[in-house]
């Protein structure tokens, strides 16, 4: 059977993809965010996962309203990424793996979750940047990958106790396919960030770090807060840490920190980075 | 609507639910449409044109006009959606932020290196 190697938490902000490819890593207004990622490197290079699976929120570039589903997974031989509108490089394509999408697809139904199935899937920001930074001296991704879609764009989102469920089911549904790939769970967004109203800018550092020690130690924690509670608390961007937490809801039992970078900002928003795996 | 449930008021903030995206769908659509270079060249030869195309109505119009983005979310706009308009016009997050609380960009940029601290 498969083996979950561990998950990767980390922000994803368009202008990260501007600043790579101006290669500003060492800029010092990048410098704090891009230095917390050598040790990632360093934890990949030992586990070297074969696939990815990738949790993260579209931002109109695949879904647009007229159609928004709560939960989607990718079916794809290939996810292409394209112009989002805002001036960012589009990328090269990532590699998908259809067994385990159809595998965690059959998995998820029977266990309730109705998710919707997609044989074509852009992938945008949210998908493509934190694969570029976790594997930054590659031409192309080396590993393969399946899109999960979480809507955090239009309400009502899905409660944080369903995310962890859907995250553990999506746990077992990797830990049951017959395959021996090695496979890290990736979620991405956050942390707190506000870029509409009059409350933009908004940022809670208290909060995000309480989140991101509680989400090794007691990841449902935060499942005590309503999403309206956590707009409050986190921004109205800041809910993309339901990706987060679908993400440790996939690696199933305690988990130790491995790596974990929070610098605050860049662009508006507070950067996170938690590299987590199981104990 | 008249669904029995009161809504969770925070100051300074509007959460994009049903009535929101009810409101806002043709100025969501245009937006969403900026994904594509050439209707963004489009929108640039003639914006009024461009907004009667997608069905704007005269609350949306004006506000896209003035590139109000406080204006945009009372008419329905969602953040994500909207950000693709302001890249057309070369506006990033501090700008759009720095328009919506009523600070210079340096101001704003100041505040969000102040939370860090």
């Amino acid at each position: 059977m498969a083996k979950i190697v561990g998950g990767i938490n980390v922000t994803h902000v368009p202008y990260i993809g501007r600043a790579i490819a101006n290669n500003l890593q060492q800029d010092p207004y990048w410098k704090p965010f891009f230095d917390g990622f050598p040790p990632v490197h360093d934890w990949l290079a030992k586990v070297k996962p074969d696939v990815a699976v990738v949790i993260y929120n579209d931002h109109g570039l695949n879904f647009f309203l007229d159609k928004m589903p709560t939960f989607a997974v990718g079916a794809a031989a290939e996810y292409n990424n394209a112009d989002e509108g805002w001036g960012i490089p589009t990328l090269p394509p990532y590699q998908g793996e259809l067994d385990l999408s159809w595998h965690m697809i059959d998995s998820l139904v029977e266990e309730e979750f109705d998710i919707v199935t997609c044989q074509e899937m852009l992938v945008d920001h949210a998908f493509t940047l934190p694969l570029e930074l976790f594997w930054p001296q590659r031409k192309s991704c080396p590993v393969r990958t399946v899109p999960v879609c979480v809507n955090t764009v239009q309400f009502p989102l899905p409660t944080p106790a369903r995310c962890f469920k859907f995250g553990q089911a999506i746990g077992r549904a990797i830990e049951s396919w017959d395959s021996d790939a090695r496979v890290v769970v990736i979620g991405t967004g956050g942390l707190s960030h506000q870029l509409d109203g009059q409350r933009a800018g908004f940022i809670n550092k208290e909060f995000d770090l309480m989140f991101m020690e509680k989400l090794i130690s007691d990841p449902l924690w935060v499942t005590r807060y309503s999403i309206p509670d956590l707009v409050e608390l986190t921004g109205t961007q800041g809910v993309e840490l339901l990706n987060w937490l679908t993400a440790r809801g996939a690696l199933l039992g305690e988990v130790a920190k491995v790596h974990a970078n929070y610098h605050v900002p860049i662009s508006n928003t507070a950067s996170g980075l938690l590299c987590m795996e199981a104990v | 609507m008249n669904t029995g449930r009161q809504k969770r008021m925070i100051s300074g903030t509007t959460m994009f639910d049903g009535d929101q995206a009810r409101k806002g769908y043709a100025l969501n659509k245009m937006c969403f449409s900026f994904n594509s270079a050439e209707n963004r060249a489009e929108f640039l030869r003639d914006q009024e044109a461009y907004c009667s195309k997608y069905g704007l109505n005269e609350q949306q119009r004006a506000a896209v006009r003035s590139l109000n983005v406080l204006q945009m979310l009372a008419a329905g706009g969602n953040a994500y959606y909207l950000a693709k308009l302001g890249g057309i016009f070369g506006l990033d997050m501090q700008d759009i932020g720095a328009q919506q609380t009523g600070m210079t960009k340096e101001a704003f940029k100041a505040k969000l290196v102040a939370a860090g601290k």
